[in-house]
């Protein structure tokens, strides 16, 4: 039967892949918007570092960011400079990580979104006197509505499959690190089959549901004709 | 009388646009010229759409471009009508028209434009369901409804065929009488600018080579427009009676012309008399199926295609092309200031 | 110490090969592991392959078919539950070595009250250790937590690796402070030793089990029980009895 600390596993589980998947819609879209549009010299060499965390093995990634959110690295030293809590071993440090790992998941589909929907919709509704926040959330975000849905769908269950840079930077801490897919491995390593079972079937189900209804009403907006 | 300035120089790879130009803030001017002359990206210049260095834009005295400032595009109190038309898929047609409604500086109402171009029936219809022509009808309301300072529009009929096109010109007619704003219409067909304009300016290859009004720049001979196959005269006359047999009587200034019974709205009408329908003749024939002979002079004669001569010729004060072989012009010993009649095939009602 | 951690990814990332023994070995005793191959090498000519990881890893592997020779775990119950499911001799069963658990730290002093110190004054952030579900040093260290009432204190600051060398990367990168792990890891890496007294801990005796009879593997099991094996296991940081 599936313990009080795997249910804990789970909605541990459930909040990074949340959190993970907002962090990246808000921060993703702009750099998507500007991706799309751009045609400065500059642009393959964004596009490809953030395609990278596709091919880069998940330990690689974990392993880099243990040394730069160490009190040594880039980021911990100016962290620590500026007086504020380490991220190793933190949710938020599983958060930026899981940001990292899943960012192609999300900017490549919006991206492809924005630039399908191209620059002529935008125009139109700056000469009907919409200025450019206003075009972006009457006009733009309408339109790439597939898109987010699309974005936010693999950007979530992509995070809840994370194991490898968690492995790295979690630390294992129950209810604060220690997520579904660490749980699930450390059952199989103490041969308790059992506890595996139930914890990834439960993981299983939920993620199923969970898309079943993001799918479902996704159907219900139309293929918009640009 | 306040104008329309525009300054601007685009040098992309390959093509160049340079133009210095004024137009009048009222009435239609037509923007005409061949594919790839530079019309689009003049429109879209003026309308900021592009920001290119160095360019002056001005309207009605209100400075829209300069060297030091730009004003952006949703401060511009401009209507766009694109040749796609670019509705919002994600709207359906009332909330389209009132995307520039809303955002108007002054509003005035929606229901005369509504009905100006007839749209009642269509309000709460999707977009993605609507016609060629009705698109660009709703484009054009909702254009319209920002309460705009200059419409310009975009070559508008192109993507249409020839059935939705005739379908929807009395509508843009309509707007000419109706509107007290400017129009500027881009497009490469001579017949629609013949139509709709009271002035246009001619575009070849990034130049402007000409730019007054429609009758006096369609028939000179110095000028490309007279030189397309397309070439033709426009006039301007009134109806004097109704015949029996299916004809109406309309009176210019160069004589009377008999031509095919429509439903003419007005007393005033525009005609577009092609080149080659008109022939000459050195005396006024009799037994011919050619109805309309008129006393003309010549004007000017020059060189087309290879075997081929343009006449300018005078008829009471209006403008009229004929073209004819290089033999004919020879064997008629066709010079300047000549007299002789001028028979006119067939003459088309614009308006 | 990262060259150590590079060098267990790599060894572990090699896979086992066509050596004449294939030794399954527990991390902490890696670098000893390697000594005692290139000295037993030199003597007998045979070719040694190690895979170093968790115990517990590598008794899943083994009841799956893992193709080792020869086990060196860190604990005594794997091999036994080995034994009892006849995928290892009985009879080649014997302790090889008995870790030393020590406290260890980069830059803040060790001792015995440092732990309840460092709790008092909010002086670390985090203590790493092995995971006692699954590693013997991280039982260890549960256990000297326990016995000086310290293990309830540490809920929050109780940070664990996969295995020692993985507790000793957290330090070693900065993030946590403390570590409790095994001496031989320690061993010319500069930093705060203090070894933690036997008796606060149950004996983290590691026993060695022969899975293939092979004269190259039996040849190996002969040799880690010489005293030329002793003396460098003990040289590691280890004690035999």
């Amino acid at each position: 039967m599936i313990t009080p600390e795997d249910i804990n596993a789970l909605l541990l589980t459930l909040r990074l892949a949340f959190v993970s998947t907002a962090v990246l819609l808000v921060a993703g879209t702009p750099l998507a918007w500007w991706l799309a549009h751009t045609t400065r010299a500059v642009k393959p060499v964004c596009e490809a570092l953030v395609a990278l965390p596709l091919v880069l093995p998940p330990t690689v990634l974990g392993f880099y960011l243990l040394i730069a959110l160490g009190p040594d690295g880039p980021v911990g030293g100016l962290m620590q400079f500026f007086g504020a809590t380490p991220l190793a071993f933190t949710f938020a440090g599983l958060v930026v990580g899981s940001v990292i790992y899943s960012l192609p998941f999300v900017v490549q589909p919006l991206q492809d979104t924005f630039a399908s929907i191209g620059r002529r919709p935008a125009e139109v509704a700056a000469t009907l006197g919409a200025s450019p926040v206003d075009r972006f959330f009457t006009v733009t975000l309408p339109l790439a509505r597939r898109g987010f849905v699309t974005a936010a769908v693999l950007g979530f269950a992509h995070t809840l499959g994370e194991f490898g840079v968690v492995l790295m930077i979690g630390g294992n801490i129950p209810g604060v690190t220690r997520v579904a897919s660490i749980a699930v491995y450390d059952h199989v390593e103490r041969l308790n089959y059992a506890g595996a079972h139930s914890l990834s079937l439960s993981l299983i189900a939920i993620s199923f549901l969970l898309l079943l209804a993001v799918y479902g009403f996704n159907r219900r907006l139309r293929i918009l004709p640009v | 009388m306040s104008s329309i300035k525009l300054r601007c120089q685009v040098d992309y790879s390959g093509f160049v646009l340079d133009v210095e130009l004024s137009i009048p803030a009222q009435g239609i001017t037509g923007i005409l010229g061949p594919s790839g002359s530079g019309k689009t990206t003049l429109l879209r210049a003026l309308a900021g759409l592009d920001r290119h260095a160095g360019s002056v834009v001005s309207v009605a005295g209100e400075v829209w471009q300069s060297e030091d400032d730009f004003l952006p595009v949703h401060e511009r109190r401009l209507g766009y009508v694109f040749q796609e038309s670019g509705l919002f898929a994600h709207l359906n047609v009332r909330d389209n028209i009132e995307y520039g409604h809303r955002r108007a500086v002054q509003r005035s109402p929606m229901e005369p434009l509504v009905s100006l171009l007839n749209l009642g029936d269509l309000l709460d219809r999707d977009v993605a369901t609507l016609s060629g022509g009705e698109r660009q009808r709703v484009a054009i309301a909702r254009a319209l409804a920002a309460n705009p300072r200059v419409l310009l529009m975009d070559e508008p009929l192109s993507g249409l065929d020839v059935a939705r096109r005739s379908e929807i010109m009395p509508y843009l007619e309509s707007l000419h009488q109706e509107l007290e704003i400017p129009i500027v219409y881009v497009s490469h067909a001579l017949e629609e600018i013949a139509r709709l304009s009271d002035q246009v300016v001619v575009l070849e290859n990034g130049a402007v080579v000409a730019n007054g009004p429609v009758a006096e720049v369609f028939t000179r001979l110095d000028l490309p427009p007279a030189h397309w196959d397309a070439a033709a005269a426009v006039i301007e006359a009134q109806v004097v009676a109704n015949e029996d047999d299916q004809l109406v009587q309309l009176k210019f200034s160069g004589g009377s012309l008999l031509v095919p019974a429509l439903n003419y709205v007005s007393e005033d009408v525009r005609l577009q008399v092609a080149a080659r329908d008109v022939s000459l003749t050195l005396e006024h024939q009799s037994g011919t199926s050619i109805l309309n002979i008129l006393k003309v002079t010549v004007t000017d004669i020059a060189e087309d295609e290879p075997g081929q001569v343009l006449v300018q010729l005078d008829a009471g004060g209006t403008a009229l092309l004929s073209r004819v072989t290089g033999r004919s012009a020879r064997e008629l010993d066709l010079k300047r200031g000549q007299s002789l009649f001028a028979q006119v095939k067939g003459a088309a009602v614009l308006r | 110490m990262r060259a150590l951690f590079a060098l267990l990814l790599v060894l572990y990332a090699q896979g086992l090969y066509a050596a004449d023994v294939s030794v399954a070995v527990a991390s902490n005793f890696v670098a000893t592991a390697h000594e005692l191959a290139g000295s037993f090498e030199a003597e007998t000519g045979y070719t040694v392959t190690l895979s170093p990881g968790s115990t517990g890893k590598h008794y899943a592997q083994i009841r799956h078919g893992a193709p080792f020779d020869v086990f060196l775990a860190a604990d005594a119950e794997r091999p036994e539950l080995l034994c009892d499911e006849g995928l290892a001799s009985p009879d080649t069963l014997y302790s090889y070595a008995f870790g030393r658990l020590v406290l260890w730290s980069k830059d803040l002093p060790v001792s015995d009250t440092a732990i309840a110190n460092g709790l008092n004054d909010n002086s670390f952030r985090f203590l790493a250790i092995a995971n006692p579900e699954l590693a013997p040093y991280g039982r260890a260290a549960r256990e000297y937590l326990e016995a000086g009432s310290l293990w309830g204190r540490l809920s929050g600051k109780l940070v664990r690796g996969e295995n020692v060398a993985q507790a000793m990367q957290y330090v070693d990168s900065g993030n946590a402070q403390l570590a409790l792990v095994a001496a031989s890891l320690t061993l010319g890496q500069p930093g705060n030793v203090w070894p933690v007294p036997v008796e606060l801990y149950a004996p983290i005796e590691q026993q060695a089990v022969l899975l293939k009879s092979s004269p190259a593997a039996s040849a190996f099991m002969q040799f880690l029980q010489s005293e030329v094996a002793r003396k460098i296991i003990v040289a590691n940081g280890y004690y035999l009895p």
